[in-house]
């Protein structure tokens, strides 16, 4: 297993290569720079500005500059905000993103696992079709609308709810909801359909002939195998809260990493951008081959392979 | 565990569990209402770059600023200049040299004693170009600042110097009426000069921040929000009530708007455009929209055809644009037509207005279609033209209007282009292809001459290419002028000049909007737009 582990990780190096790559040159090509502002900097100050941060030279050293620092973990410093370094940026954005992350995939679970096997266990009943309208509904509406008739029905019509920002518990609250539908949604389609078809397997049958109740039939018996498709999702899901989570941030004016991302590009601060991005796609590389992993813990027949 | 503060901060959990609930506790015994902490929250638009008051810029970090600094001059509520760090200040050689007498004992948040030489030192580093400071040029009164600023002359060449530890002089190249208000702006701060050999670029951090305003600096989420707490070495600590001030940067108008509806801010950095009318009709006690130091206009890119050498078309376009449809239907929150350059309430200023702005609308649209004719163009032969915007809605909005106006009036052809707005800061800048852009200006002081200077030969932000010899001869009158009313007269010369050759068309006069809960006392309107978080009171409510 190590041997995979290994081969897994050595492999995502030409992976990041490619995103470093592709978005250091992507944000240099588009028009503007980081000090352009509506109030132009005089031409000797502008030169002095940008010779501080080795914009003045050509830039493939710039590009070579940039990656040897990230041999060393050095993000570099931000264009943006002067005295701050990308590294500082994302240790203070990331935990706030990976609360948010991860409270809006346990829900997403919970949620999403729980009304997949209810659906299948009222299979064509009326909760199983009113289960899945709800959840096409879900997958149907975008979080950037949800969010501000979340906002609008919870914070300023009814006042129980923070409308945004990040003190306290309850902030959490609406942002994760926001986040966590569309894959609720996409959950508990995968669960249903998985758990319909583990449900009609032989074992399944074999274990209601025992006499054995039915809450141990699901959860015993039809849970693990079910699980599997649901396992697999995992990896897109988290891509896909991730790039939720730069929406959410905004509406929400959470401080996470998602809302550096959008600035930066607006602001062209181009290390903060190269930041965010090398650091998630490092976590999704990371987050994918764990999931791989769990999948060998599930099934035996990968662990074998 | 929920945190908002960096991992660095994290500790033992339940330690700092326990420690919250204790204080918690302690504030909860000690406290009676008439000693609550006063708390503001203001939403703050963008979030500031940096709090180095030097490399600062916009308007958001510069209401920050005027928290945690002090200037030599400040200004009052309704936005008068008033003394500041300094008690007072004596002019001499006929407007040329000033003397600034700081207060006794004035101190740095750290108890530092706050001397002359710290405002020297902080004019030197704002006027040199290793700073990189946004806002040099408005030091260019000060004597040499001009060959400072352009590298020519060491910073210790600039025409500042301490007397003493309580007198700092400054010296002029020429007379400037509006000079003490221009000491209110942040590029002449102070810099507690330790700190900045000691941290370098990251003087300007929390726990780091020496200032010597009536707050510091306590906390600075990136993208959350920006804590500042009372100053006790402020000069003038005991007038000050409110307690702590908290910053949300919030660019999302809409969003900050449902944040002050759920009762999350005391205060909104701006109101969106397009929810007045619903504001009006249901905050509208709340509602501060005041005129403001600013104009919104489209300028004509003069170094490219159709514009260039074009005065007459140039003509007939402002013409044929019904500003008070723009101020009073579209902008509607209690903007006023622009037919000038300079924002009627500038000090000491009588606004020129160009002399067809009280012609009925036929004659406007009569003398449109003369020029118009004049300068080559007919029905057969319309005006192809382009107007180029950053892209926002409430831009397109006014786009799509005046490009209806001047396809109605004369039969212009008009493409609409929006561009993100860093995209649209290099095409304007460039000149290679813009046509008729969207701009706006907001004065950085008090002052005519801050919009006049605007269009000088070569200003860098001069994007029209505008370079009139005259013009200039008349700025330099005025700048030379000791007498007031003389150089008034000079200034409206200049802009009456403007106005004949118009290189921009002026569309309406800004307001700024404010939307304030009803328990924060002490607001007043000024035209700067400028409200010191010391001015105010938050009562028990």
């Amino acid at each position: 297993m190590w041997s995979f582990v290994l081969k897994r990780l050595l492999s995502a190096i030409p992976t990041l290569f490619l995103l470093v790559a592709l978005t250091f040159f992507l944000m240099r090509v588009a028009p503007g720079g980081p000090f352009d502002a509506e109030r132009a900097l005089p031409p000797e100050v502008q030169a002095q500005v940008e010779a501080a941060y080795h914009l003045d030279e050509p830039v493939w050293r710039q590009f070579g500059r940039y990656l040897g620092g990230l041999m060393q973990g050095d993000l570099g410093p931000s264009y943006q905000y002067a005295g701050y370094t990308v590294n500082e940026l994302v240790a203070q954005g990331f935990p706030v993103s990976l609360q948010l992350g991860m409270a809006a995939l346990l829900l997403a679970l919970l949620l999403g696992g729980g009304a997949g096997i209810l659906a299948a266990l009222k299979y064509n009943g009326p909760a199983d079709h009113g289960i899945m309208a709800l959840a096409m509904t879900g997958l149907a509406l975008p979080n950037f609308v949800v969010a501000p008739l979340l906002v609008l029905a919870f914070a300023v019509t009814l006042a129980w709810l923070p409308a945004g920002g990040w003190d306290g518990p309850a902030s959490l609250v609406l942002p994760v909801l926001a986040l966590a539908l569309p894959q609720v949604a996409a959950i508990a389609r995968l669960m249903r359909g998985s758990m319909i078809e583990v449900l009609g397997q032989g074992y399944v049958r074999a274990a209601r002939a025992k006499g054995l109740p039915e809450y141990r039939v699901v959860l015993v018996h039809a849970l693990k195998p079910a699980l599997m498709p649901v396992l697999s999702y995992l990896g897109p899901a988290t891509a896909q809260l991730i790039t939720g989570s730069v929406v959410i941030e905004q509406i929400f004016s959470i401080p996470g990493l998602g809302r550096h991302f959008v600035q930066g590009a607006l602001n062209r601060d181009y290390t903060v951008v190269m930041g965010v991005v090398v650091f998630y796609g490092a976590l999704i590389i990371l987050f994918n081959l764990i999931v791989d992993l769990l999948y060998g813990v599930l099934d035996p027949r990968v662990r074998q392979r | 565990m929920f945190s908002t503060e960096t991992p660095s901060h994290g500790g033992i959990p339940f330690l700092r569990a326990f420690l919250c609930v204790s204080v918690a506790l302690c504030e909860f015994a000690f406290s009676t209402p008439a000693q609550a902490v006063q708390v503001l929250r203001k939403g703050n638009e963008v979030e500031p770059e940096t709090l180095d008051p030097h490399k600062a810029q916009g308007i958001s970090a510069a209401n920050i600023l005027r928290d945690l600094y002090e200037g030599l001059t400040g200004e009052a509520p309704d936005g008068s200049v008033v003394p500041g760090a300094a008690e007072r200040w004596e002019v001499a050689d006929e407007g040329r040299s000033y003397t600034f007498f700081l207060r006794e004992g004035a101190r740095w948040s750290n108890g530092d004693p706050l001397t002359a030489e710290d405002y020297a030192a902080g004019l030197r580093r704002s006027a040199d170009p290793r700073t990189g400071s946004k806002y040099s040029q408005l030091l260019l009164p000060i004597e040499n600042a001009d060959a400072v600023t352009s590298g020519r002359l060491p910073p210790e060449a600039l025409g500042v110097g301490a007397l003493d530890a309580h007198r700092l002089q400054i010296r002029l190249r020429a007379p400037a009426p509006h000079f003490p208000g221009l000491l209110t702006h942040h590029a002449t701060f102070p810099v507690h000069r330790p700190s900045l050999a000691a941290h370098g670029e990251r003087f300007a951090r929390p726990g780091l921040l020496v200032g010597n305003g009536a707050y510091r600096l306590d906390q600075w989420v990136m993208q959350s929000h920006i804590a500042l707490v009372r100053n006790t070495e402020y000069w003038d600590a005991a007038q000050v009530a409110v307690d702590r001030v908290v910053y949300y940067p919030t660019e999302n108008a809409a969003a900050e708007l449902k944040r002050y509806r759920a009762g999350e801010l005391d205060w909104t950095g701006t109101v969106p455009q397009n929810q007045m009318p619903w504001v009006r009709q249901n905050l509208g006690a709340e509602l501060h929209a005041t005129p403001y130091l600013g104009i919104y206009y489209y300028g004509f890119n003069l170094t490219r055809a159709p514009f260039r050498d074009n005065p007459k078309l140039r003509r007939a376009l402002a013409l044929a644009v019904d500003r008070e449809i723009l101020a009073g239907k579209i902008a509607a929150a209690g903007e006023t037509p622009a037919y000038g350059w300079v924002p009627p309430g500038t000090a000491g200023y009588a606004p020129v207005i160009a002399p067809w702005a009280s012609w009925p609308a036929e004659r406007r649209l009569a003398e449109a279609r003369r020029l118009y004719a004049e300068a080559g163009y007919s029905a057969e032969r319309p005006l192809e033209v382009e107007i180029r915007y950053n892209t926002h809605a409430d831009h397109k909005k006014i786009a799509v209007v005046v490009a209806y106006m001047w396809q109605q009036a004369l039969g212009v052809r008009t493409r609409l282009i929006n561009e993100e707005w860093k995209v649209f800061l290099q095409s304007r800048r460039f000149k290679r292809d813009t046509q008729v852009f969207r701009a706006s200006w907001i004065g950085d002081y008090d002052d005519p001459s801050s919009f006049l200077e605007l269009f000088r030969c070569g200003n860098g932000l001069n994007d029209t290419g505008y370079c009139n010899t005259a013009y200039d001869a008349l700025l330099d009158a005025a700048a030379a002028q000791t007498d007031s009313g003389l150089r008034r007269a000079r200034m409206q010369d200049a802009e009456r000049l403007l106005l004949e050759d118009l290189p921009v068309l002026p569309m309406y006069f800004y307001v700024s909007r404010h939307l304030v809960k009803p328990y924060v006392r002490g607001w007043r309107a000024n035209i700067m737009d400028h409200h010191y978080t010391k001015h105010f009171r938050l009562p028990p409510h």
